[in-house]
């Protein structure tokens, strides 16, 4: 126990004097990766962020239950009642009259509503369920309309699916992105480890002599490319929380432009740790291929 | 300890260096293997380091047939082992002592249980001064007996030194074989090829003479 620790305490410091000993090459390197986990990184953020913003933009999420135009008092006060045992979030009703008098009161309508014969609007209930899941909504619907003396049921949300099938398919985007990513990590890990071996070769080859097993000669590799990944990811972090830095000013200018308020958010104490573990695997994985192969051509 | 019966190596291309060679060396031995340029020293030195495999017989080595070994019980038999080797391998990217420390730290000794040890096989071949000099910098006598701590450091039970006086003068070869019969001394197995006689004409110590890869 106490020699397996120190050995991989000597891997893990050999592997930091390794990394320390050519700093423009580890720069570079820590640069390919760190931007190279930057963009499926950033993806996510922004992902998420739209996310927060599709959930906070409620008030839109409404079902518009249209009844028909013979529709009396004693119909509408069936339709509320079904509501009120539903039990589903708000509602409110609309009246007929409520609903012309606000179509008069919008800018430029007064004269074709006063030109119409009569009102043409029926009574309405606006619906916002406490579920917003686009496919609760649907359900809703369909079962809105087929309560009685209902003409028309409308989702307010169409948008909001649309928006939610943007999301999914962003990402999907985003994870495509990662893969070629991350495959992209192992290579570049996989050559420099592959560079590293090949100069070590007389070091190699003389611990082989003197008895160091296969995982011995290994170790310090494996480090090496595990250290390089986390670097990375963490890196990448830092390069996402900057870029959301330079775009929070902007966003909020827009955010107040639509007399919204928004900020974005950036990576987390979460995001930060499994940024730099996925850098810390993939390097370490790209290393044991990489070593594995080389050492068998050392043979 | 050593146990070789009707050992063969036939490398690729036909050549057979070693012919059906029989012999036996006890623990304690100080064992010479002597030949021209050619006969097969260095081929046996590989075999009994399991560097080479026999092409055929068998050669067993603290009980263990070197024919029938796992690779990955390779690195553990040669531990066994120290290895000097006619071109002494050293690492030049590193100090005399970190030379000396890799053995320990591929076994996993702690760092100052390591020192010391090297330090002390350092001492032995008359190098302690020198443990923060690069090996570069070192005579090739140096070098040699640097050579020398790096394979006794972990203390083997068999010295295995392959022509370590090949590019010696005289002076510096007799001062290195005279450091193998100190280990020698103190129970340890030491098997030296040579094809330098003079040592040998006056220590007359068990001599395994080769000639075209067969025993004379």
């Amino acid at each position: 126990m106490k020699s397996w620790l120190a050995q991989h305490r000597a891997a893990l410091t050999n592997a930091l004097q390794r990394l320390w000993s050519a700093p423009l090459n580890t720069l570079l390197t820590l640069l390919v990766i760190g931007i190279a986990l930057t963009l499926p990184a950033a993806g996510y953020v922004l992902l998420d962020n739209l996310r927060v913003l599709g959930n906070s933009a409620s008030g839109t999420q409404q079902i518009s239950i249209f009844l028909q135009l013979d529709a009396g008092k004693k119909e509408a006060a069936d339709i509320e009642a079904r509501l009120k045992q539903a039990n589903l979030g708000n509602w409110r009703f609309v009246p007929r009259e409520e609903a012309l008098k606000r179509l008069q009161g919008s800018e430029g309508m007064a004269e074709i509503v006063a030109s119409l014969p009569r009102n043409p609007l029926p009574d309405a209930f606006i619906v916002e369920p406490r579920d917003k899941a686009p496919e609760s909504l649907e359900t809703l619907r369909q079962q809105f309309s087929t309560w009685p003396k209902v003409a028309h049921v409308q989702l307010d949300s169409a948008w909001v699916r649309r928006f939610d099938a943007f999301l999914k398919l962003g990402k999907l985007a985003v994870s495509l992105l990662a893969a070629v990513f991350a495959a992209g990590l192992i290579a570049v890990t996989f050559n420099t480890i592959r560079l590293q071996v090949l100069s070590n070769a007389a070091e190699i080859e003389v611990a082989r002599l003197i008895g160091a097993t296969d995982a011995f000669i290994r170790r310090p590799f494996q480090y090496f490319g595990a250290l390089q990944g986390l670097f990375g990811g963490l890196l990448a972090a830092v390069l996402v929380a900057l870029g959301l830095k330079l775009l929070s000013g902007p966003v909020a200018e827009l955010a107040a432009l639509y007399g919204g308020k928004f900020a974005l958010a950036g990576p987390g104490p979460l995001d930060i740790t499994l940024l730099a573990g996925l850098g810390a695997l993939l390097g370490w994985l790209g290393a044991q291929l990489s070593v594995a192969l080389s050492l068998r051509q050392l043979d | 300890m050593i146990v070789a019966s009707n050992l063969t190596k036939r490398y690729p291309g036909g050549f057979e260096a070693l012919k059906g060679v029989s012999f036996e060396i006890a623990a304690g031995d100080l064992v010479f293997i002597t030949g021209h340029s050619g006969a097969g020293k260095t081929t046996l030195v590989k075999l009994i380091a399991a560097i080479e495999r026999p092409t055929s017989g068998s050669l067993v080595v603290n009980g263990q047939n070197l024919s029938a070994l796992r690779p990955s019980a390779i690195p553990y038999l040669r531990r066994n082992f120290g290895l000097v080797f006619q071109d002494q391998k050293l690492l030049f990217d590193r100090s005399v002592l970190d030379n000396v420390l890799l053995p320990l730290q591929i076994v996993g000794l702690p760092q100052r249980e390591a020192t010391r040890r090297a330090q002390a096989a350092l001492d032995k071949v008359g190098l302690l001064e020198r443990e923060k000099a690069n090996p570069i910098a070192l005579s090739g006598g140096e070098q040699q007996r640097l050579a020398i701590a790096r394979a006794v450091v972990n203390r083997p039970s068999v010295l295995l030194a392959d022509e370590p006086t090949g590019n010696l003068d005289s002076a510096s070869a007799d001062a290195i074989l005279e450091i193998f019969r100190a280990f020698h001394q103190v129970g340890v197995t030491v098997l030296i090829s040579t094809h330098d006689p003079h040592w040998i004409e006056r220590n007359r110590p068990r001599v395994l003479n080769l000639d075209h890869g067969k025993l004379t």
